[in-house]
């Protein structure tokens, strides 16, 4: 088990994936460990937002996930 | 009463519009609004990115949010993802109403939310490659009109 990140938009393209599985307990510190160079930079914008499983979290810094979790990061939406 | 979708293939509006009016036959109306991939010559294709956890539960907060502010007998709302060319259809909006009225503005309200204020991610393919695109001003300038 592990949690898994997912990233949305543009991250994707700085992940070089969509999807990147990292060991848990992770918290809003492991996050940035576990995401090198542009994009941790770019997770740590005020413009990207993170969702636990679906839901947006007010605070993203509150992060605390558990093996099973699904984290996802995004960027602003462009609209439909 | 809603039927709210993503859609990863095709998007038929002539059918889904045939079909929506068939499940309504007490309204007195029915307002549908096809957007296309705009055909602006530079696009050679466009790529939309949902999540889907998201994405369609903002859809379907959206048609419950249309449907009590309106007096709708029903309210359709399709959004394709993946990647299309210009010219096809995106996304689809209907509602139908005992009166035009509302099913006017009760179309227009969800389409200005669809398209700024939506779980979509979307780039387009120039002669250069992809570039990702953010929401244009005018498209918050639409959302404000319904604050």
């Amino acid at each position: 088990m592990s949690v898994k990140l997912v990233f949305l938009g543009k991250l994707a393209d700085l992940a070089g994936a969509s999807e990147k599985d990292v060991a848990g307990p992770l918290d809003w510190r492991g996050l940035l460990d576990a995401l090198p160079g542009p994009l941790g930079e770019a997770a740590r914008g005020e413009k990207v937002k993170l969702a636990l499983n679906g839901t947006v979290l007010a605070d993203k810094t509150r992060l605390a996930a558990n093996d099973g979790d699904e984290v996802a990061l995004l960027p602003p939406v462009s609209g439909g | 009463m809603k039927d709210v979708r993503i859609l990863h293939g095709e998007l038929a509006p002539g059918a889904a519009l045939d079909h929506f009016a068939a499940a309504h036959p007490a309204a007195g109306g029915i307002v549908g609004f096809v957007g296309k991939v705009r055909p602006d010559g530079e696009v050679e294709e466009l790529e939309l990115k949902h999540y889907a956890p998201l994405t369609l539960k903002g859809m379907e907060d959206l048609a419950e949010a249309t449907l009590a502010r309106w007096p709708l007998d029903g309210l359709l709302l399709h959004h394709r993802t993946g990647r299309m060319s210009p010219g096809e259809p995106i996304v689809l909006v209907a509602a139908a109403a005992r009166h035009r009225r509302d099913a006017f503005e009760a179309a227009d309200f969800a389409m200005d939310h669809l398209k700024s204020d939506a779980w979509f991610w979307k780039r387009e393919k120039r002669a250069d490659g992809w570039h990702w695109i953010e929401p244009r001003p005018e498209d918050h300038a639409d959302l404000a009109r319904w604050k």
